[in-house]
Formats: structure tokens, sequence, C-alpha cells
């Protein structure tokens, strides 16, 4: 009877891209781990780490990635799965066609098989001026309120959280241009509504503007197809558009 | 203080989309209406042609407000097209398609214009409804044709919907979504228009 299960015991089927370090050349190891109901891909990862051997029972070192919330809020564990990026944590296997593909997001530096150096997203948002700044040697009070109708739409766009999904579906985001990514215009864009943050709008404007800024986007509209969060990227894209173009003209006028 | 940043790339990509649009593709529309009038007749198309000729100053005009847009729009536009990534393999969504196919036709409609410019405005033969029922004589100069016409107007065409949206006119996902059927619509009717006059000048006058 025992014998009859662990026979028909149901397993999950993984074919990984790995890298053992930043310069080291790519390859690919298959694992088979036991199925558990509901599992996701993080919880194969682990049943991986648990006992490090491929397919045909082979030592090998454990796989790398990066997980924190397991709640799909903290964008940690993007890597690309059966060809789409998305969050390991809310890759559910019964969702997925066996074997499952896992790849890193090769757009950003690989530092070890799945994991990535995702730096360069928090260079965008620091070039874009992504805060709203407070800080001062007095209490500058209250700031003025946000109208109803608009914080609910920003709180939309407020939902990014830097996994870089976007970043890796945009074809214009590659070793021949320094584009800073579909992410970063609609932060612009959030923190440009914020009745504070409106304050520093021509800076962040100025920075759309800059190298790498939102006319290197080609309306591929990846970035919005495959954000987990469903963030209207395009509409933020083209808001910004609006915006920037209208402050260019604008300040040209001005001089 | 913020300080004055280089916008030069911004500047060269916003002149492209507008190159593109005016006068490049205003010119590709009268140039579709001219050649409309072949499908009335040999003596309807010489006349239109005649009508252009006797605009004044037409030699500045045709350089200021034809070839130097173009050629900007077509330089800067092959280099656009090397600096895209192109993933629709991977992501065959249909604004990823498009996106693709936008590159495409441009480089089909460079090399297109080149050789299609060559072969009349730059023949040395005055442009009559003669003339380009000899050149469509040749199937493939034909076949050429037809595939140039059907490329610029459907990059003509998905670039008018783009273009609503790198000038932010477009902004929200149902105008980008009715306006993608809108290029589209546009695209059928002109490269319609377009081949029915290279067809109009495979008859004999």
């Amino acid at each position: 009877m025992t014998q009859q299960t662990a026979t028909a015991k149901k397993t999950v089927h993984l074919i990984i891209e790995r890298q053992d370090g930043p310069n080291s050349p790519a390859y690919t190891q298959e694992f088979v781990v036991d199925y558990v109901p509901g599992m996701n891909v993080i919880a194969c990862l682990m049943a991986i780490q648990r006992n490090p051997v491929d397919k045909d029972g082979n030592p090998v070192a454990p796989v790398a990635w990066e997980m924190n919330c397991l709640e799909e809020i903290c964008g940690a564990c993007m890597m690309v799965i059966n060809g789409k990026p998305r969050q390991a944590c809310s890759a559910i296997v019964d969702q997925l066609e066996q074997p499952i593909r896992l790849k890193p997001a090769r757009t950003f530096p690989v530092v070890r098989d799945l994991v990535v150096d995702r730096s360069r997203m928090f260079d965008a948002l620091k070039k874009v001026k992504a805060w709203i700044p407070i800080d001062g040697t007095y209490d500058l009070g209250p700031g003025p309120r946000m109208p109803e109708k608009d914080r609910q739409w920003a709180y939309e766009l407020s939902r990014c959280f830097t996994c870089g999904a976007c970043v890796e579906a945009c074809p214009n985001v590659n070793e021949r241009t320094s584009f800073i990514g579909p992410f970063a215009i609609s932060q612009a864009r959030l923190f440009n509504e914020h009745p504070t943050g409106k304050m520093h709008r021509e800076e962040r404007l100025e920075a759309l503007m800059g190298e790498g800024g939102i006319h290197e986007c080609g309306n591929a509209q990846n970035c919005v197809q495959v954000c987990p969060k469903g963030i209207p990227l395009t509409t933020s894209i083209a808001a910004m558009n609006r915006q920037v173009n209208a402050y260019a003209i604008g300040s040209w006028l001005k001089k | 203080m913020a300080q004055v940043k280089p916008h030069t790339d911004y500047m060269l990509r916003r002149l492209h989309t507008l190159s593109g649009v005016i006068p490049v593709g205003l010119f590709l529309l009268e140039h579709l209406f001219t050649n409309a009038t072949a499908t009335k007749g040999a003596a309807s198309f010489n006349n239109a042609v005649g009508a252009i000729q006797s605009i004044p100053l037409l030699p500045f005009i045709e350089f200021f407000f034809i070839f130097l847009p173009l050629v900007y729009h077509g330089v800067f536009g092959l280099y656009v097209a090397f600096t895209s990534g192109y993933n629709a393999g991977q992501y065959s969504w249909g604004r990823n398609v498009m996106f693709t196919l936008q590159r495409i036709t441009g480089i089909i409609t460079f090399v297109f214009i080149i050789y299609h410019t060559w072969t009349t405005r730059f023949s040395g033969h005055a442009p009559t409804f003669d003339m380009m029922h000899h050149l469509v004589q040749n199937p493939a100069y034909l076949w050429f044709m037809i595939i140039g016409v059907v490329a610029a107007t459907f990059h003509f065409a998905n670039g008018m919907w783009s273009f609503c949206i790198h000038w932010g006119i477009t902004v929200g996902q149902r105008a980008q979504r009715v306006t993608a059927y809108v290029s589209m619509l546009l695209f059928v009717v002109l490269a319609g228009i377009g081949v029915d006059a290279i067809l109009a000048f495979t008859h004999s006058a």
C-alpha cells in the first residue's frame, strides 16, 4: 500500500537556468520535487534547498534566489517563470505548465542563479526624485490636502514595489539604450500628483527629459501586461509625456 | 539648484515623432491623393502633376518641407530601430507585435523611398502617367511598389497612434485602444487608395 502511494506520488519538474557568479557562464539544471497541494514556485525552490540534488540524484549546489514577504507586496522574488517575468511567490504550481522553467531576469546583472542586482532601478528612482522632500530645520506645518478623487488613482501607482518585471519585459531597456524603465516614469507621476510633491515637479520633469528619460519609450506596452500590481503604466507614461512636453515648450518660451 | 541638463536626446526624439506627422505624414496623404487621380485616367493624373509643378517656389518647398524632414525622419528612424530591442517572440502581445512591425515597415519604407525617388523624382524624366505606366510594366517593380505603399501607410497609421501617446494626447487606456482601432482603419483605407492607384498605372493610357 505504502509502496503504491510512493510510485503514484505527484512530482513537480523544474528546469532552472543557473549561474555561479556574476561573470560565470549560464547553465541549466533539472530538478524534480515532491508535489504539495497549493504549492508555489518558492516552495519548489525551498524543497531543492532542503535536498539539493538534480533530477538524476546528483548532489548540486542549492539554487539561490531572493524572497521576502511571500504575499506579492515586496517584489524581491521577481524572476522569469515560463517565459514571463513575475513573482515566484504568487506563481502557483497548479496554474503553471510543466516543466516549470525558471530564469533570472537578465535585463539586470545576475548575482547568482536567480538573484539579480536591481540597483539600476533605485538609481532611476533617485534620478527622477521619487520622494517628497519635507525635511528642514523647523516644522513646516501640515502640507496641502490631496483631493480624494486624485488620491484614489494615485494609490494605484503607489503599489509599485520595484520588482523590475516591467524593466525586464521592456524591449527598449537594453544594452544600446540607457532607458530608466516604465516604473520610474509612473513614480514621477505619483509624486508630481501629490500636493507637496508637486512643489518639485519641474525637477522630476527635467530628469525625465534627461538621459534615458521618457523619450526612450517606444510604446511596446509590455510593461502594463507584466505588472503584477496592475499599475496603469502606459497611462502614466502618456500622462507624463503630456507634462514633460508642456513643460519643455513652456520653459523654452519663457527663456 | 537644479542644474541645466542636456536635453538633446529628448529634442531629437520628439522632433522625430513630430516630423513623421508634420510634414512627412501630410505629404504622404497629399501624394496618395495625387496618385489616386490616376484612377480617373491619364489626363486627370497629368493635370494633377501639372498643378503641383505650377506651385511657386516649388524647389524650395520640396527641399525644406519634404526632403529635409524625410531624410531626418528616415535616418534617425534607422537609429531608433537599431537601439530598440525586439522581444515579440517571447512577449507576443498585440502592441509589442505592432512595435516590431512599426520598425520593420519603417526600414522597408526607407529602402522603398530611396528606390522610388531614384526611379521617379531623380530619374531625369518628367513625372507623367506614361512614365509610371512604363515602370509598372515590370512585375518586380509593381510588387515593390505595392509592398512599399502598404509598408508606408502602415507605418504612418500606426505611427499616428504612437504619436498621440508621445505627445500626451491619448492618455487613458480606452483612448489608446480606440485610437488603435482608428489607426488600423486608416491603414486599410490608405493602403487601399495607394494600391488602387498603382494598379491604375498598369492600364495603358
